[in-house]
């Protein structure tokens, strides 16, 4: 294999991998500033019990996120060298950015709160559980930020012939807030949660089916089923507005995600169906205009199709189509999930419906599956380009680096994140048949005082 | 001296790595000294000695590098992209020093305990080595074309005088981290690691003579530098006088004192280093004049000052989490329910 395709493996393998875990992180971040807050507020032992147990969670899934997140860090230098000078001044200011706002945030106050419960008070405990989801949170702005200039770069000029061309900012506050950003973030934020929530939800199901740690589960399963739901809907709004966003910016990428080829106005929006690449066709169960309605709210307005572009400049079709309709398939599918179950619960009948915590236990790889498709759907989706409309995938490659070394790097990398995911599901596994410690019912330390009013 | 943009953000990515070295540098030498005692609840108390400040010390490391590439990304391009190998090594180092800490913990085991044992302590040594030997080439020189791309191969970074560097790296890291060890401990584990402390002190400056002598021995564009500029003595003057005075307070059991002696030798290191780099920040070896500097690297003056921006908001507020968090898990290390 030749260093383009190897280093666009690595890429997209080390990235895959890194991003099970910072969603969960942001997902778990929420969760635990819900329960904590409710404790606080209301004094209920059982939401300490949580606090406690969901922060042995998030410090398991936070420690891979560190790990694996430096290499993407170094990544762009080692493998994409002639893109890092073409960007450097745009996006290395972004991961800057979020190496001094997020990261120190996150990693300083997560001492306090994996270590710090019997340590600070309970407000001050609170505080550092807030600053290290915010962290998390901010952590995904910056990088999303630095992904969607790569989208829609807005906020720049050229500077510079051939080699030594470059983007330089000429706007910062264009570049943060490009086209594409804001619609983004949310979705992200919102796959995030899904992530974080749906977590909870599976491993408390579980409790319910083993008829274990029933007032935990119950009460953890509430506020997980609460923020699914509310994540889940959120995800359809965020995901139509980033559509019509690249309806508008990228039309090429939109074409692709639907297959369509001909540009046409009343365009067919894909339920389900495959696309037949060779003779330019997708064929399935389609519903007339909704495409045209989605992109431009309007039955009747005309969408762009692939034939609109030169065959160098369309993204790869069936890939494109594939992610992205699994990605909605998820997507939707999680929204009916959060339902079923919020309904079920409301009404005190979830225990006996065993099919249904079954489907609440499997869950948890909905989030996981659909933000991974949708990465994929946005990065392939991209493709021809690295940068869009302003450099091609192979030009960004770094001039030095041989196929062999990527080769050795690729292979080292692939046996320590297999070693790393088999290690965090055993463990996982361990805390989740550990369960809940009933110790945690009772503060200790400095949090059994109580709060000054 | 006139201090435009660029050299201020030349001393700001310093500061950075300054930073990581000095913090970090404590961590790393922790695990290099990890396997010298067997006793689990030692090695425990070693783990909890870093266990809340580990992770926001190696944030130094990932901020320096986006600061790099932010504020010279042909460096950050070029040294990366040439040291290829090397970073993918160091960054496996760096994986298996973090995960060992989160997962040790985890299984009573003794076969887990000591596999992730070994990954802490290989990790560590590993990472402060690689560093090490990044920091001698960028000393010593490393081929650059003239496109500004890396010219050299893996085996030539594996010069002796970088291999020294790395060497010194290691000593140094184990030195602070033993310094460290002595303030977090007491008991049976602290005579210990006094008794390691001066050892490690002992071959850190051996280390740090032969390597001085090495340094004005052989490399050659360095000593013209100090010729020119004899102020740089006192730089030098400086670094010798705060390493000879840890072992100098550190007898006297001032051990707080003996560690910020350490870091002033780390600062003061760094300080020589990076005034005989300037206003290089990747020396051209045979070709002086494809060196990388800190205006044929830089970004756009706009983003320097944009970043500069950024940096003045972030960096107050990074100090004064940083010094709470090292305020609230002050004194001695306790295991309790939450430790490692």
């Amino acid at each position: 294999m030749d260093v383009l395709t190897l280093s666009r493996v690595q890429f997209g393998a080390t990235i895959s991998f890194h991003y099970i875990y910072p969603p969960m992180s942001i997902g778990l971040g929420i969760m635990l500033v819900i329960m904590e807050g409710s404790w606080l507020k209301t004094g209920k032992p059982v939401y300490h019990q949580m606090a406690r147990f969901w922060t042995k969670v998030f410090a398991l899934t936070f420690a891979i996120g560190v790990a694996t997140g430096i290499v993407m860090e170094f990544e762009f230098g080692t493998n994409w060298a002639t893109y890092s000078r073409f960007v450097g001044d745009v996006f290395g200011s972004a991961l800057a950015a979020e190496g001094i706002f997020a990261f120190f945030l996150e990693s300083g106050f997560l001492a306090v709160l994996l270590f710090g419960w019997d340590k600070v008070g309970r407000k001050l405990h609170f505080f550092s559980t807030c600053m290290v989801c915010l962290g998390a949170h901010f952590s995904a702005v910056w990088i999303v930020v630095a992904n969607s200039w790569m989208q829609t770069p807005a906020g720049y000029h050229l500077v510079g012939q051939g080699l030594k061309a470059r983007a330089e900012i000429t706007d910062f506050w264009q570049l943060v807030f490009n086209p594409s950003m804001v619609d983004r973030l949310f979705h992200t934020l919102c796959g995030a949660w899904c992530a974080g929530a749906f977590l909870v939800v599976s491993i408390s199901a579980w409790y319910l089916l083993k008829k274990t740690h029933l007032d935990f589960a119950r009460a953890s399963l509430k506020v997980g089923l609460s923020v699914a739901l509310v994540a889940s809907l959120l995800q359809a709004v965020t995901g139509d507005r980033s559509a019509k966003g690249v309806a508008k910016n990228q039309p090429a990428k939109l074409a692709a995600f639907e297959g369509l080829y001909e540009t046409s106005s009343n365009a067919p929006l894909t339920v389900i169906g495959w696309v037949d690449e060779k003779n330019e066709k997708t064929s399935g169960l389609r519903v007339p205009g909704m495409l045209s309605f989605l992109a431009h709210s309007d039955f009747h307005a005309p969408v762009t199709g692939l034939k609109e572009f030169k065959p160098a400049d369309r993204p790869p079709v069936t890939p494109s189509f594939l992610f992205f309709h699994g990605m909605m398939g998820i997507g939707l599918a999680l929204i009916g999930i959060a339902l079923l179950g919020s309904w079920y619960l409301r009404k005190g009948a979830l225990d006996e419906r065993r099919w249904l915590l079954w489907l609440l236990v499997l869950s948890v790889l909905g989030p996981q599956i659909a933000n991974q498709l949708g990465w994929f759907a946005a990065e392939v989706g991209r493709q021809p380009w690295l940068v869009y409309g302003l450099m091609r995938t192979p030009a960004g490659l770094s001039a030095v680096v041989k196929a062999n070394a990527v080769l050795a790097s690729l292979i080292l990398f692939t046996f320590i994140y297999f070693l790393l995911f088999a290690v965090f599901i055993s463990l996982l596994n361990d805390k989740i048949q550990h369960g809940p410690d009933d110790a945690d019912l009772i503060p200790s330390g400095k949090l059994a005082l109580p709060t000054r009013h | 001296m006139h201090l435009d943009l660029n050299s201020i953000w030349f001393l700001l990515v310093g500061i950075l790595f300054t930073g990581y070295a000095m913090l970090d540098g404590f961590d790393l030498g922790i695990g290099a000294l990890h396997l010298f005692t067997k006793k689990d609840e030692e090695r425990r108390v070693m783990f909890n000695a870093i266990g809340p400040v580990w992770d926001g010390n190696e944030v130094w490391l990932v901020t320096g590098g986006g600061a790099l590439f932010a504020a010279f990304p042909n460096v950050y391009a070029t040294a990366f992209s040439g040291f290829y190998l090397a970073l993918f090594l160091l960054l496996a180092s760096l994986i298996f020093r973090a995960v060992a800490i989160e997962f040790r913990s985890k299984r009573p085991q003794g076969w887990w305990r000591q596999m992730w044992d070994v990954s802490f302590a290989a990790g560590s040594v590993m990472s402060s080595l690689l560093i090490g030997v990044a920091l001698g080439n960028i000393a010593w020189g490393v081929p650059v074309d003239a496109d500004g791309e890396f010219a050299g191969t893996f085996a030539g970074l594996l010069k002796p005088y970088p291999l020294l560097v790395g060497v010194t790296t290691v000593a140094l890291f184990m030195m602070h981290g033993a310094i460290y060890g002595v303030m977090k401990t007491e008991g049976e584990l602290h005579d210990k690691l006094r008794v390691w402390a001066v050892r490690c002190i002992i071959f850190f400056v051996i280390c740090a003579v032969t390597l001085t002598m090495a340094t004005l021995l052989f490399v050659p564009h360095l000593a013209p530098r100090v010729r020119e500029n004899p102020w740089l003595f006192s730089v030098a003057l400086a670094n010798m006088l705060a390493i000879a005075n840890i072992p100098r307070e550190f007898q006297h059991r001032r051990d707080g004192r003996a560690f910020l002696s350490s870091c002033a030798a780390i600062l003061t290191l760094m300080v020589l280093f990076a005034l005989n780099t300037f206003p290089n920040l990747i020396y051209s070896l045979p070709h002086p004049e494809n060196s990388l500097t800190i205006y044929n690297a830089a970004s756009s003056p706009k983003t320097l000052r944009v970043m500069l921006v950024i940096a003045c908001i972030g960096i107050p507020a990074v100090l004064a989490y940083t010094a709470s968090i090292y305020w609230i898990f002050r004194g001695k290390v306790k295991l309790d329910k939450m430790s490692y």
